[in-house]
């Protein structure tokens, strides 16, 4: 059963690849709460979610082009004006789909 | 506890949409890949990462290369470190059994999202596990299913649906936002990820901006909030000093 199931090697492969994943998880947590709470480490700390966030988003968002610019005017003009992530992120999608579908962009 | 779940889980909608566009389309090439439905349950249900999932699909062929899956997996996934170091002030007051039990539903999506709640309203673990696990269970039902049925997929590009974690992150990067002091650590983390992106392969770009953004605010403490503390200590260091010396 186990082996048409899985391929020699699939089952420590996962079991491998998803103890180094949740170590990392788990391993940054922890080792945020053994540093320092003040001084340069609190700040970088402070800063870390801002940081990433922004790395995460301004590639992809250069990436999805022109179209992808507009479609960020529309998100952030939604976001302002009703502070709700459903909208802003259907603002978003919908802007550029039909930016990509209509004017091939 | 309830009622954070909850609330974690409905602020994760607008992100799991697009989650489950890709979850069919990993689901699909998986199976094109004989990936077989146990194994991709395996992977969603303990590594639950998507990225990582699709390198090892890509990878997933006999004789199974796992000292490089196990490799490449933890490239991808390094950022999780810092990731999991910018949770603390979430999981503050919380010991090590919760710690434990909740960072694994920790994604990108659901993290992010939790991020900005905490900013805003503050917020507890329990919001971040209801987003995680709301962000799994539409994984994981997408990936299987595109794994049992194959041909079934939507296109993400075709809808647009690969711009709506930009969109969404995007909004929320708004109420991470601390005011013009953090201009200089945000600026950098963006340069540094664009060019990583540019230049290096997989995800360093996430780990370089982050890690070159946040060392910058750590080097030039010019948040407001931080030079107040300063001074004020400054004048009471003084004050003390004058109260000796007055003495």
């Amino acid at each position: 059963m186990i082996e048409s199931l899985f391929i020699p090697g699939g089952i420590l492969a996962i079991f491998l690849a998803s103890a180094v994943t949740y170590s990392l998880r788990l391993g940054g947590l922890l080792l945020a709460g053994i540093l320092p709470d003040r001084g340069p480490v609190r700040r970088f700390l402070d800063a870390l979610p801002g940081t990433i966030l922004i790395s995460l988003v301004v590639p992809a968002g250069l990436q999805s082009g022109l179209a992808g610019m507009i479609g960020l005017g529309a998100c952030l003009l939604a976001y302002i004006s009703t502070k709700n992530l459903m909208v802003t992120m259907a603002a978003g999608v919908l802007m550029v789909c039909l930016l990509r579908q209509v004017f091939g962009m | 506890m309830k009622e954070s779940l909850r609330r974690g889980a409905l602020a994760n909608l607008p992100l799991v949409v697009s989650a489950m566009a890709y979850g069919s389309v990993l689901g699909v090439l998986s199976g094109q890949q004989g990936v077989t439905w146990a194994e991709m349950l395996a992977m969603n249900i303990f590594l639950f990462a998507g990225s990582a999932q699709f390198v090892m699909v890509d990878m997933w062929s006999a004789p199974l290369p796992v000292a490089e899956i196990v490799t490449a997996v933890l490239i991808i996934n390094l950022r999780y470190l810092l990731i999991g170091a910018s949770l603390q002030p979430v999981f503050k007051g919380y010991g090590l059994g919760a710690k434990a039990a909740m960072m694994h539903m920790v994604a990108d999506e659901n993290w992010a999202v939790t991020m900005a709640e905490h900013r805003t309203r503050g917020t507890d673990p329990y919001f971040l596990l209801g987003g995680g696990l709301l962000m799994g269970t539409g994984w994981c039902g997408c990936t299987i299913v595109g794994n049992i049925l194959g041909g079934f997929v939507v296109d993400p590009e075709k809808y647009a649906l690969d711009f709506a974690f930009v969109a969404v992150f995007a909004a929320l990067s708004l109420s991470l936002w601390r005011g013009r002091a953090d201009l200089l650590a945000w600026g950098v983390a963006a340069l540094l990820a664009v060019l990583g992106n540019w230049l290096l392969p997989g995800k360093w770009y996430i780990i370089i901006g982050g890690l070159g953004g946040a060392t910058c605010a750590a080097l030039y403490p010019a948040f407001p909030k931080t030079r107040q503390a300063v001074s004020a200590k400054l004048a009471e260091s003084v004050e003390s000093a004058e109260t000796v010396s007055n003495d």
